[in-house]
């Protein structure tokens, strides 16, 4: 008994497939109103079967619809005029909120990027800061020394990231669990001591490497030309969704994911789970660094801040609100949480909460205090996030 | 000759506090697997109970330091014992939960003591003893370092007595080896997760006053610096060995410091030692045992 | 005669596998029940699903009691002594606190167990991690009969140990079964043999067979059907139809590990 019977489709028997994380929802689901999905992909039982499928498989198009509708809609947010009173600071054409906007976008397409890491392979990073941060300030410094074009300079940096993360990782890799979290941590922490400390003089200490424009092309200059940076955001989460979607329907995304679940089996079918994991592990790095590339343009600069552990860990917080596991969870956390934080921030200096009294008052003027405890309740009584409940109603409805 | 000494001794002083954070990481690691990411919340609860305390009763004479210490402690021990009842023990078993709920204690935490002492660093003074110096062959060195050697030796001692001499030790160090063998003879380990989560706490809290006096000053921020440095201490060691803690924390921070004040490069070092340790012994010095 | 231990409909996963199926027997209150099957069938997760250390679902009786939904300490403390498969002592603690942290009866035997191995008061401030393998199991063994226990679960205490050791172990447990029932899973036959009353058959997670051990070890075609193995007949005089050539103990293990 329990031998892994492998089915035809490539998709395991619902009934029969278990998950080593029954709170986890599981990968392939497709964009938010993707009613495409068709039950859980398989776990271990038809592993088999989906390494030997090729990755097209029966799934329709259901889910491209449903993301490529969601993106048309976004792109064409900058030429409305849509209120969203208490969400979003003004009206969708106003550059600061296309400002918010755009930075909701980055953080989606950089909570993707580490759900890669954590949501696919299970590889609970805390050092994911350092390849954006790579990126941010990579650019920023090679604007600032070269006289290399923008993009000739992006592609540098980029290589740069991948470089660097396929070096981190080789090492990182040697250990699994707690340590790697560690590990991570630590050469994390370590690129933020080399910002912060302005070893070298090329980093700016705690202000930071501001954008020189010189080569930069104006259409993204200018606070007019917000909006150029904003759809700028949105094909960097396109492309990232784009690149994780592929990544996780080739071989090696269903491999990496395999063994996260059972690192044996995926060895006895002839895999190397090490060079797999590093592959992965290179591939979120550099989409990380190209989102924060992007980042270094909306925002200008870029501070030791964002090489900070606290900002792997806003990651974290993110794709677990969203739902571990789920691309559009995590697009939908980060957004989410993004949103939050801003807004928090604003009505915490509002009259009303500096009018509460101190029990109230100090708690409510922290948004991090408020986020926290959203995050803490979900671990605790919302297990696979917004895309967990999302798929526990559909469920729901259906059997109804 | 007198700046080796006084880096040597400093050095040992910040390695003390290391372990004040080490331990407990590690022994609640070591028990319960689970990596406890809200440690650095109970050292700066401690921090922030002492300094109260001192502000209340003046903790520059002795006995109100030394009841700022031992509230410090308690505060720490206190909110540790409530985060295991209340959010780690639901989620029993179930160790990525365990460690994403300390990761969010850690966040409503150090929110909840900015919103409450600000974000700005509160600059202390203890005993008078305290900041004044003691010449050893030739240095000055501070001794506020001495009193958080003593204390981390004290912490150790103490422990490993009460791993090796009591019957909770004896369930701590059979459950750090095997936990489910250690229900299997009939014992409830929860009641021992709670324990090593008040001790581990108490280390923390007590950390935070030294480590106040140490730096002099508090902020919502002390306790999360310290403790990814107690991480990599606790990598280094070994996760669960204690002894292994106390070793590592020296060996991480006696070449911190002098790294730092001859290369500026002191936390760069650290890093390097954990993965020089890591890329050698993937297991730390000294592997998985209590004591 | 009244059962000791009921088992019904027992079934228990790990990880999300289904290990054991819908297991059901019961241990008589006296006397050794002996639970026999090839490698890897679910002997050992049976035994880790009554006392809980698995996931499991089903109902479990001891003395008429549920135990299916209390924590292993609980069910351990109700007077259930188990010895593992593999012994698992704790090997960074000296044999005597091994044995201390077994101790739950205010009045444990410590005279029995001194006397049933003597080799361990000799060794008491040893560390166990540094133990033979026999004297692990001894030291397994010693810590389950510290207390006065209702039943007594043993998981295979004969693995891998050399003949006279083997001898050593079988006697005390027989001595043990006498002031309490046991449920003893084995793969050596002559251990059965000498020590079970009744047996109780897994196959593929299943019960495939329950009745006296005298009966199912008469049984030549009944033994190879569930073990792979002849019963009496010794290692030379086997028919090689579907066994490795070369001398082995007549034990299921050796049969099952020799296919292909
Ligand atoms: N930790 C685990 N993870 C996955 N599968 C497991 C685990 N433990 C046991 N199994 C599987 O459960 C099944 C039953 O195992 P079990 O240990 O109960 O067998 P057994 O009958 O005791 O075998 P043996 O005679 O070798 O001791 C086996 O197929 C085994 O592979
Ligand atoms: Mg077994």
């Amino acid at each position: 008994m329990n031998t892994p019977t492998s089915t035809p489709t490539g998709a395991a028997d619902p009934a029969t497939t278990s998950d080593a994380r029954p709170e986890a929802v599981r990968a392939d689901d497709g964009a938010p109103g993707g009613a495409g999905a068709t039950g859980p992909t398989a776990g271990r039982t038809g592993l088999r079967a989906r390494l030997a499928a090729p990755p097209a498989r029966a799934r329709g198009a259901a889910p491209w619809v449903g993301a490529a509708v969601t993106a048309v809609v976004l792109a064409v947010l900058p030429l409305l005029d849509l209120r969203v009173p208490g969400v979003l600071p003004g009206p969708t054409y106003t550059p600061g909120t296309l400002h918010l906007l755009a930075l909701c976008l980055l953080y989606g397409a950089l909570a993707l990027s580490y759900h890669l890491l954590y949501g696919v392979a299970g590889m609970l990073s805390f050092g994911h800061a350092l390849y954006f941060a790579a990126g941010a300030y990579g650019l920023a410094v090679v604007l600032q020394r070269t006289d290399l074009p923008l993009l000739t300079g992006a592609a540098l940096v980029l290589v740069g990231a991948v470089v660097l993360a396929n070096l981190v990782g080789a090492i990182s890799l040697r250990v699994t669990g707690v340590s790697f979290a560690m590990v991570t941590l630590a050469f994390a922490q370590a690129g933020n001591v080399v910002a912060r400390r302005n070893i070298g003089g090329w980093s700016g200490g705690e202000e930071g490497v501001g954008l020189r424009t010189a080569n930069v092309p104006d259409w993204l200059v200018g606070v007019a030309d917000t909006r150029n940076v904003y759809w700028l955001a949105l094909a960097v989460l396109a492309g990232v969704y784009v690149v994780v979607t592929w990544f996780q329907r080739s071989r090696a995304g269903h491999v990496v994911e395999a063994t996260r679940e059972n690192e044996l089996r995926v060895r006895v079918i002839g895999q190397q789970p090490y060079l797999i994991r590093l592959l992965t592990f290179a591939v979120a790095g550099a989409l990380a660094a190209v989102v924060g590339m992007a980042y270094l343009l909306l925002q200008s600069q870029a501070v030791p801040t964002i090489s900070s552990a606290d900002l792997t860990i806003t990651l974290l917080v993110m794709v677990v609100l969203g739902g571990v596991g789920s691309r559009w969870g995590a697009v939908v956390g980060a957004v989410l949480y993004t949103l939050l934080d801003q807004r928090l921030s604003v009505f915490a200096s509002s009259d009303l909460v500096q009018g509460l009294p101190a029990v109230l008052h100090v708690p409510l003027s922290e948004p991090l205090f408020t986020l926290g405890t959203l995050f803490v309740l979900v671990v605790l009584f919302m297990p696979g996030g917004l895309a967990g409940a999302a798929a526990r109603l559909r469920q729901g409805r259906r059997r109804r | 000759m007198s700046i080796t000494v006084l880096l040597l001794i400093t050095g040992l002083g910040l390695g003390a506090l290391y372990f004040l954070v080490a331990s407990g990481l590690s022994l609640i690691y070591g028990l319960m697997g689970v990596l406890n990411f809200a440690h650095g919340a109970f050292l700066t609860l401690g921090a922030f109970i002492g300094f109260e305390v001192s502000r209340a009763v003046g903790a520059t004479t002795w006995p109100g330091f030394a009841v700022a210490v031992v509230l410090g402690a308690l505060a720490g021990a206190a909110i540790a014992a409530l985060s295991e009842l209340l959010l780690i023990r639901p989620l029993y078993q179930r160790h990525i939960e365990q460690v994403l709920v300390t990761v969010g204690l850690g966040l409503v935490t150090v929110a909840l003591y900015e919103g409450i002492w600000g974000t700005d660093p509160i600059f202390i003074s203890g005993p008078a003893w305290l900041d004044r110096t003691t010449s050893v062959l030739g240095a000055n060195v501070p001794n506020d370092r001495f009193l958080a050697i003593g204390a981390a030796v004290a912490v150790l001692v103490g422990l490993v007595l009460f791993l090796k001499h009591t019957r909770y030790g004896l369930v701590i160090r059979a459950g750090v080896e095997n936990r489910a063998m250690v229900t299997a003879l009939g014992i409830d380990v929860r009641r021992s997760f709670t324990l090593v989560f008040t001790i581990g706490g108490a280390a923390a809290g007590l950390g935070g006053v030294l480590a106040s006096q140490y730096f002099g000053y508090v902020s919502a921020h002390l306790g999360g610096t310290l403790l990814i440095f107690a991480f990599i201490v606790t990598v280094i060691g070994g996760l669960g060995s204690l002894t292994g803690a106390a070793l590592a924390a020296v060996l991480v921070a006696v070449p911190q410091q002098f790294a730092n004040y001859y290369l500026g490069i002191g936390d760069l070092i650290a890093v390097l030692a954990l993965a020089l340790v890591l890329l050698v012994r993937p297991s730390g010095l000294m592997g998985a045992k209590a004591a | 005669m009244s059962a000791v231990l009921q088992v019904e409909h027992l079934s228990a996963s790990i990880g999300g596998q289904q290990v054991v199926e819908d297991v059901s027997f019961s241990v008589p209150a006296t006397g050794v029940t002996a639970v026999l099957g090839r490698n890897g069938v679910g002997k050992t997760s049976t035994i880790k699903a009554i006392l809980g250390l698995v996931e499991r679902s089903g109902t479990v009786l001891l003395d008429g009691e549920p135990i299916d939904r209390e924590p292993t300490h609980r069910i351990v403390q109700r007077g259930v002594g188990y010895v593992p498969e593999d012994r698992e002592v704790f090997t960074a603690l000296t044999v005597e606190e091994n044995l201390r942290l077994a101790v739950r009866d205010r009045e444990p035997r410590r005279e029995l167990v001194e006397a049933l191995f003597p080799d361990l008061v000799r060794r008491s401030a040893q560390r166990a991690g540094t133990l033979s393998g026999g004297q692990q199991q001894m030291l397994s063994m010693a810590r389950a009969l510290l207390n006065r226990n209702r039943l007594l679960l043993v998981d295979e205490p004969t693995k891998g140990l050399a003949p006279k050791i083997v001898t050593e172990l079988a006697t005390a447990l027989q001595e043990a079964a006498r002031t309490v029932p046991v449920l003893l899973v084995e793969q050596n036959l002559q251990v059965i043999e000498q020590l079970a009353q009744d047996v109780v058959v897994i196959d593929g997670g299943r019960v495939v067979h329950t009745g006296p051990a005298a009966e199912l070890l008469g049984d030549e075609a009944a033994v190879r059907r569930y073990l792979g193995v002849h019963a009496e007949q010794p290692p030379t005089a086997r028919r090689s139809d579907d066994d490795a050539p070369g001398a082995q103990p007549p034990t299921a293990r050796a049969a099952e590990e020799a296919r292909p």
